[in-house]
């Protein structure tokens, strides 16, 4: 009987390049622990957390290059083999979205210290920030369904940890909702988790990308439903969104800025990892469904931020509206709206953060949250306005800044599909019609912020002639974050400018999405299905 | 009795759902609570319910000798527990805390971050 079996340990070490795999992770969490034991120094957490990012990132851009160059890279746990050991597995979407969080990550460090003037280190916030990083990372990186619900679960638990930080009343209101409704989330993924494992066996993605076509299609159509729900309740897609709005102001602007590059990105990306890459058969199905979050999502999220007086509430809700975008390449997946939706989540995760970074210095400024309180701004601080407006037209995807390119794939996709191509239909017209409205509707929305913030003379209810309260200038800590979001600001720029490797990249890594056999073959399973 | 578990998982989670839709917080609470068990049982229905023996090799062998109860849905459910326990301590301490400061366990009365009445955009540009 034993003959018969194939083989089920790993009998040799891992080769050490394979371990840039899973060193980002470890090191978020050693970093993270290490911090905790220092967090009452003055100097140490700070110096600590970005060197420890900038470790974080070295690995990254190693494994990305090893993905570019030789395709996806797997490493299992615990000897042994797949599907039986855990495998982290990175093509090129994981590993450019780690990338590009722990950038993030490192300049959000930098900008945290306007807000930490007379902090005395007691609540951890570098640790927890390393946590979340962990979490984000290991969602980004792994192979394995049940391990993408810990990760989710860590950085769930880190960000409960950073959104009460301060506690005032506000915050604890925003983090019930955002708790609650979070917590439902992923424990409706556990439960489409445990319905999957019973009816294929497996939780590891390789695994069922192989064994999901033999499944009873009807009863695989409910779970992708069930996965459809939890992970658009993560990224907040209409008509889940209630909870970001909610929530993402109340916190200080930095963190805000980390949730908003981080948290929704990881839900867009378990979507698109679930329904087009792991279960490509019941996303048809879902395919009108699909089609119709993203227009509702496209056109009804930039509408509540042009009717939001909040400044960082309106931002929140043009991060909704970069969803709908994602949702777009869903209910698309040809080879360029996956490389739209794809390249769409790195430029949201960079742009996003940027945006909210921003708001939180222009209400450092101006000591208010609320734009009609705003205004003469220009005057005072013309880069930032610069930075403000870059970021606008990033986010509503003018050429030639960031958001256009993402954008320029999903309406190639849109109008293939809708208009030219062989099996014309609704859907195709209708997704492209909602992508060109939500852009102009967007720019409405963030250039009707500008003027209102930068371009009148003063607040509401002034004269032109008032002559507005000079603002106070930033001191040694705001400049250090004024130079973090300018040099994150001036690298979006610079990534609109070339998008040549970009949109190459992402081509590449939408085949993988939607061709598994590379991703299966980087696990070490066999090819067919069984 | 796989169609027992399974009525008891739908009690389970219909139990949750109806709870959660409460606007008392602590009701909501103790709904999450029942909702993460019913998930947890069905994990443990769907690892299939068998009364063989406990999932352990001989010594000397390499493969156990006959059917045995499949190890991994106890795995999974064992995480589950620890990881929904800590997610109820943290909601659990929140809406203490929620309550001591805004003086509030009922959800439609918690209008801090979205004020109740939100003001008119502004209609210049």
């Amino acid at each position: 009987m034993e003959a018969t079996l194939p083989q089920a340990m790993i009998e040799t070490a891992t080769p050490l390049a394979d371990w840039v795999v899973v060193l980002p992770i470890v090191l978020a969490l050693i970093g993270a622990a290490g911090l905790l034991m220092v967090r009452r120094s003055t100097r140490m957490p700070l110096v600590g957390a970005v060197l420890v990012v900038l470790g974080i990132i070295a690995c990254e851009i190693v494994l990305l290059l090893a993905v570019l160059e030789n395709g996806p890279v797997s490493m299992t746990m615990g000897r042994w083999l797949p599907p039986f050991g855990i495998s982290l597995t990175a093509d090129i979407f994981g590993a450019s979205f780690a990338l590009a969080a722990s950038v993030v990550t490192l300049f959000i460090l930098l900008y945290a210290e306007i807000d930490r003037a007379g902090a005395d280190g007691r609540d951890a916030f570098h640790a927890i920030v390393l946590l979340l990083l962990a979490g984000v990372t290991g969602a980004f990186l792994t192979g394995d369904l049940f391990n993408l619900y810990v990760w989710f679960e860590v950085t769930l638990i880190a960000s409960f940890g950073l959104i009460v930080q301060g506690g005032r009343p506000a915050q604890l209101d925003g983090a019930v909702k955002y708790g609650f409704l979070n917590f439902l989330a992923t424990t409706l993924f556990l439960l489409s988790l445990g319905l999957l494992y019973g009816l294929l066996g497996t939780l590891n993605m390789a695994d069922i990308m192989r064994v999901a076509p033999l499944a009873n299609p009807a009863a695989m159509a409910g779970v992708a439903a069930l996965l459809l729900l939890a992970f658009g309740m993560k990224a907040a897609a209409f008509p889940l969104n209630a909870w970001l709005p909610a929530a993402y102001h109340t916190p200080p602007a930095a963190i805000s800025a980390l949730f908003a590059g981080l948290l929704t990105k990881v839900g867009a990306y378990a979507l698109l990892r679930a329904l087009v890459a792991l279960l490509p058969a019941s996303r048809d199905l879902l395919e009108p469904v699909l089609a119709l979050l993203a227009i509702t999502t496209l056109l009804l999220a930039p509408l509540g931020a042009i009717a939001e007086t909040n400044l960082r509430r309106a931002i929140g809700f043009i991060v909704i509206g970069g969803i709908g975008a994602v949702m777009v390449g869903l209910a698309v997946p040809t080879a360029d709206g996956i490389a739209g939706s794809g390249l769409y989540i790195l430029h949201a995760i960079l742009t996003m953060s940027a945006l909210y970074m921003v708001a939180g210095l222009v209400e450092k400024r101006t000591g208010s949250t609320d734009t009609r309180q705003m205004g003469g701004l220009y005057a005072a601080s013309a880069p930032l306005s610069v930075l403000f407006i870059l970021l606008v037209l990033a986010s509503a995807g003018v050429p030639p800044f960031l958001g256009f390119w993402p954008k320029l794939l999903l309406l190639e996709a849109g109008l293939a599909e809708g208009v030219t191509g062989p099996a014309a239909g609704w859907i195709g017209s209708a997704l492209t019609l909602a992508l060109l409205v939500n852009a102009v509707l967007t720019l409405i929305a963030g250039t009707r912020l500008w003027a209102h913030i930068f371009w009148r003379e003063g607040p509401e209810g002034e004269g032109s002639e008032h002559v507005r309260q000079p603002l106070a200038p930033l001191d040694r800590r705001g400049r250090l974050g004024f130079g973090a979001v300018a040099a994150l600001t001036a690298g979006i720029v610079m990534a609109g400018l070339w998008p040549a490797p970009l949109l190459d990249g992402a081509r590449t890594g939408a085949q993988d999405v939607a061709d598994p056999a590379r991703y299966v073959a980087a696990t070490g399973l066999a090819e067919d299905t069984p | 009795m796989d169609y027992i578990l399974a009525a008891l998982v739908g009690l389970f989670i219909a139990l949750g759902i109806y709870l959660l839709l409460s606007r008392s917080v602590i009701r909501m609470l103790i709904g999450m609570t029942i909702f993460g068990n019913g998930v947890n049982l069905l994990i443990f229905t769907a690892g299939r319910v068998t009364r063989e023996i406990a999932p352990i090799i001989p010594p000397g062998l390499d493969a156990p000798e006959g059917p045995i109860a499949n190890p991994l849905p106890q795995a999974l459910i064992l995480t589950a527990i620890v990881i929904g326990f800590s997610m109820f301590s943290f909601l659990l301490v929140l809406a203490f805390r929620a309550y001591q400061s805004l003086d509030a366990d009922n959800t439609d009365n918690m209008r801090l971050a979205e004020p109740e009445r939100a003001p008119q955009p502004p209609l210049s540009y």
